[in-house]
């Protein structure tokens, strides 16, 4: 047999043919023990980190060009340069909050390989000079918790986290921390401030990233979690070995979880850059097709919060910059598939009502808009729809996100791309998260909406009293 | 009678400890407080409050924030099932409805003899294996209607298998071992650079 297959004790985690960074361990059962980790290697990139001197871990990461794998995409190594010389002391916040509708894949590898993301803290505190690393863990992630807490106790025990760290002049605590059931918390400047015991909301920008100003107002590393777990890797094997895997733009792997209409949805780590969706879709190696007798309609490539792909971007690489041109992103790594059975319309609903729910109320443009979306979305899924309703959706969208938003190409109306990022009048990104269901909608299904919608704009007095107005 | 309880206040000494600064530890101390009496009380929130040098009102603002925090009773098992979209697309919004009528509560509602709360949570990280659910966060994955039913029966008569009663997240905690730590201090007290940085200057690497 093949070795791509379902892996009993990781559910979810499929193991295909392909270059493994992160989850080589993966297959071993008990993959998540501090035995097992050291009979495979495990550490030895703290050994090689430590011996060289911190700005050449440094100089290393960066030259591998590790990209963010929490959602912006961004260069590890040119982020940790962003921190102010000398105002020590200097933190690690470690992102593993994963609430991103259809990602998961940091709480595989907290549960599977705890050491891994550990050793990935120490090499980065070491090259930072990082006085303590919190590993912010999300909520309702209990197993992830515990795997966790016995890492730390087993690592701490042998001298490989704590003071003297193997014996030499590299010292730092790591502190299990968790969550409390918010996604907002995700946003590295709510993480922060959810971390200092206060309500998870995102900070005012500028400064834009935490390595300025952040936790108790000293500069703050915040990496997530698979960003973290290539580093053990990386320190082992080098840059230049990084660098055969992926594109020169996007090396290495990802992981990337597939979920929805498909035959064989998972988690898979996948090449960046040169694996397109279609591979990933339909390949025996990855998802082995739409589920039978179906056809693909639409697919939200990059976690919930991207604008979504249609089968005219099939063959895109999973790669930042032409998925960025093409209207969309690869965000969370995350790609939700839907079949012709789909209806967009509750589709497009289910996604904004998260929005809804989890807007922090911070902004008003986000408070507001999002639960105006929901409600308009709610009313011409029920039936109670106004043909007025599709202009007012993309207003209230308008408000949140001026101009015209990411969305990709549609030939067949002869609708060019409008690249990402969108626009924002709100503090953060949720706000402008929940404009990318409605506009992918709006724009290729129309027709979707307008069958939908039963009521004339002619009795809107009566029905605006009837809803209660605000 | 819900401040802590001593063991449960020496464990929230300990979490305290891995904190620079002390406010931190709040959102672990409600879950603390949570693991104790099932939902988070007024009483516990003061003696966080006192342990934590906030004021009731502080604890009462960030806790109310995040929903995993209850301040009234509920169930002693939260069945928590996901209707987020990779769930909606594969029987996600049908589970639910269908333990709403196996339990005969709505979403959030708790059932008459208080052992269950039923809630529509959104994405719970597991999307591959939809349908799915967490019971007291423990997952159930690619769940069918009659296995539903089974877990609920086996829960009724105390067949739990791993699952604790609602509050208690890790049945295991992080513990630094004594002279094992680097010494975690106040922000203010670690303002000098790392003495390893001091490689950085040395020709070879070594300080
Ligand atoms: C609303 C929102 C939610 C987010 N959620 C997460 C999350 O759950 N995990 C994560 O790593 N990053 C999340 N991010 C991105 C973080 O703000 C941050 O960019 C990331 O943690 C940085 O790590 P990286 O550079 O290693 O990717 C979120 C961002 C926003 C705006
Ligand atoms: S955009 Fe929404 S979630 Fe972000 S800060 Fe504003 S209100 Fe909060
Ligand atoms: S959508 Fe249900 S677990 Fe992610």
């Amino acid at each position: 047999m093949p070795t791509h297959a379902y892996v009993p004790h990781a559910p979810g985690y499929v193991d295909n043919d392909g270059p493994k960074i992160v989850t080589s361990r993966f297959p071993h059962e008990d993959s998540y023990t501090l035995e097992r980790y050291e009979a495979t290697g495990g550490y030895d990139g703290l050994r090689a980190a430590l011996a060289k001197k911190p700005s050449e871990v440094h100089d290393d990461v960066r030259e591998a060009t590790v990209l963010g794998r929490g959602g912006a995409g961004f260069p590890a190594g040119v982020k940790w340069g962003f921190m102010p010389p000398g105002k020590y002391p200097y933190y690690l916040v470690v992102n593993g909050d994963e609430s991103e509708p259809g990602t998961y894949k940091d709480r595989l590898l907290m549960e599977r390989d705890p050491h891994q993301l550990i050793e990935g803290c120490l090499i980065t505190c070491y090259a930072l000079g990082l006085a303590q690393c919190f590993l912010y863990v999300r909520g309702e992630m209990a197993l992830a918790q515990e795997r966790i807490a016995v890492a730390l106790n087993d690592a701490y025990a042998k001298g490989l986290v704590g003071k003297n760290i193997l014996g030499t002049d590299f010292s730092v605590d790591i502190t299990l921390t968790w969550g409390a059931g918010a996604y907002i918390v995700g946003e590295e400047t709510a993480l922060i401030e959810s971390l200092e015991g206060n309500r998870g909301m995102p900070r005012l920008k500028p400064p834009y990233f935490p390595a300025a100003i952040g936790l108790y107002g000293q500069p703050t590393i915040v990496n997530n979690v698979e960003t973290l777990s290539n580093l053990p890797w990386l320190m082992l094997n080098g840059p230049s070995q990084y660098k055969t895997y992926g594109s020169e733009d996007s090396p290495g792997t990802r992981m990337i979880a597939v979920s929805g209409h498909v035959n064989r949805p998972g988690v898979y780590e996948i090449e960046q850059g040169v694996t397109t969706f279609r591979d990933l879709f339909y390949s025996d190696n990855f998802c082995q097709g739409i589920r039978e007798g179906h056809e693909l309609k639409m697919f939200v490539p990059g976690g919930g919060s991207a604008p979504w792909f249609f089968p005219e971007q099939l063959d895109l690489p999973l790669e930042a910059r032409p998925v960025g041109a093409a209207g969309s992103m690869l965000g969370s790594g995350a790609i939700m598939v839907m079949d012709e059975t789909t209806d967009a319309v509750k589709a497009a609903l289910r996604l904004v009502r998260f929005y809804a729910r989890e807007s922090c109320g911070k902004c008003t443009p986000c408070r507001e808009g999002t639960t105006w979306e929901e409600r308009v979305l709610q009313r011409i899924l029920d039936g109670e729809g106004r043909p007025s309703d599709i202009d007012m959706l993309l207003d209230i969208a308008d408000n949140i996100s001026p101009g015209p938003y990411p969305n990709a190409a549609d030939p067949s109306q002869g609708l060019e791309a409008v690249p990402f990022p969108p626009k924002q009048t709100t503090i953060c990104p949720l706000g402008p998260s929940s404009v990318a269901p409605i506009t992918s909608t709006i724009r290729r299904f129309r027709h979707e909406y307008e069958a939908k919608i039963t009521k004339r704009d002619s009795i809107p007095v009566m029905a605006e009293t009837s809803e209660g107005g605000s | 009678m819900s401040r802590f309880s001593d063991a449960n206040l020496a464990i929230a000494d300990d979490i305290i400890s891995r904190y620079p600064v002390k406010k931190s530890a709040l959102i672990p101390l409600l879950h603390l407080a949570q693991e104790q009496e099932g939902y988070v009380t007024d009483d516990a929130m003061r003696h966080i409050a006192e342990l934590t040098d906030t004021t009731p009102a502080e604890v009462k603002g960030t806790g109310s924030f995040y929903e995993m925090f209850k301040f009234h009773p509920v169930g002693a098992y939260m069945v928590n099932v996901c209707t987020n979209l990779s769930c909606q697309l594969l029987g996600g919004e049908e589970l639910l409805d269908h333990a709403e009528k196996t339990l005969g509560v709505k979403a959030g509602g708790t059932t008459a003899d208080g052992m269950f709360t039923l809630e529509d949570v959104e994405c719970i990280a597991a999307c591959t294996e939809a349908p799915c659910l967490q019971v007291n966060y423990r997952y159930k994955l690619r769940i069918s209607h009659d296995e539903f039913d089974e877990m609920i029966a086996d829960l009724r008569a105390g067949k739990a298998g791993d699952i604790p009663e609602h509050g208690t997240l890790a049945t295991i905690r992080q513990s630094i071992p004594a002279g094992m730590g680097a010494g975690i201090v106040p922000p203010e007290e670690a303002s000098e650079a790392p003495v390893w940085l001091a490689r950085n200057d040395s020709p070879d690497g070594e300080s």
